[in-house]
């Protein structure tokens, strides 16, 4: 599939938005439900970190492109903001009690876990998260 | 997301629907706070409905947890499956909060 893009403000009021240009583009690749599942909760955790971090100052553009191969299904997150590379953040300590359990971290356990494969590059002054996923057809649509 | 609440002799019955995410986890937090506000002790989490859950929505639920254990009151959770469950494990969730399969079996568990 060639790369489609979906450019929204950086604001959490466009998640919805977001989510629903990927759900779309992953169901019409045939991507498993878990899969997609999990790749739509990873794109949720990069798309909310942009919000909330890429333009501590002022306003910014997030843009999500979907892209695919014969094996793996694609999502890049780009923004503009200062460099930040979300896969620095330590891995959160998930047997902590309720009680000291720090949230910071989650997110980005999440979008590892979730995907297959995640790759952070900066490029041009934009930050880029490309997180794939590998594209699992339906047996009854092989032709 | 939907959320219906409902009063039990034990506890406030929260029945989620739909997706709990960094839009709609305030919206649960904001309903818990108002039910601890009106007397509400403890509560029981109703998850047959929700589709899908991020960290913002499990951010939502540790709060609620610290609100909880500051009011000696109890949160338990009701009927996580399938994804949602998946999410539970790999953040560490499930061992944190006690689970289980109905509301019907959370309530009987409130002593």
């Amino acid at each position: 599939m060639a790369p489609e893009t979906l450019t929204v403000t950086a604001s959490i009021e466009h998640l919805d938005q977001a989510i629903s240009f990927i759900e779309e583009r992953a169901d019409q690749f045939g991507l498993e439900p878990k899969k997609k599942f999990g790749l739509l909760i990873a794109v949720e955790e990069a798309f909310v970190n942009v919000c909330h971090y890429a333009y501590p100052a002022s306003t910014g553009e997030v843009s999500l492109s979907c892209s695919s191969d014969s094996t793996d299904f694609v999502v890049e997150l780009v923004d503009q903001g200062g460099h930040f590379d979300v896969l620095s953040l330590p891995v959160p300590d998930t047997s902590a009690d309720i009680m000291d359990r720090q949230i910071g971290g989650l997110g980005v356990h999440f979008i590892r876990t979730l995907t297959d494969d995640v790759r952070y590059r900066r490029e041009e002054g934009r930050n880029i998260l490309r997180m794939s996923v590998n594209i699992t057809r339906d047996p009854q649509h092989v032709s | 997301m939907d959320i219906q609440t409902r009063k039990e002799a034990k506890a406030s019955v929260l029945t989620l629907s739909g997706r709990m995410d960094a839009v709609t986890a305030p919206a649960f937090e904001a309903t818990v706070r108002q039910l601890i506000e009106s007397g509400s002790v403890s509560f029981v989490v109703d998850f047959q409905r929700v589709e899908y859950i991020s960290s913002a929505g499990l951010r939502a639920l540790l709060a609620t947890a610290k609100l909880q254990k500051n009011s000696g009151g109890q949160i338990r959770l009701a009927a996580i499956t399938g994804s949602v469950k998946e999410v539970f494990d790999i953040s560490g969730f499930g061992s944190i909060f006690q689970m289980h399969d109905t509301t019907e079996n959370a309530l009987a568990a409130l002593a």
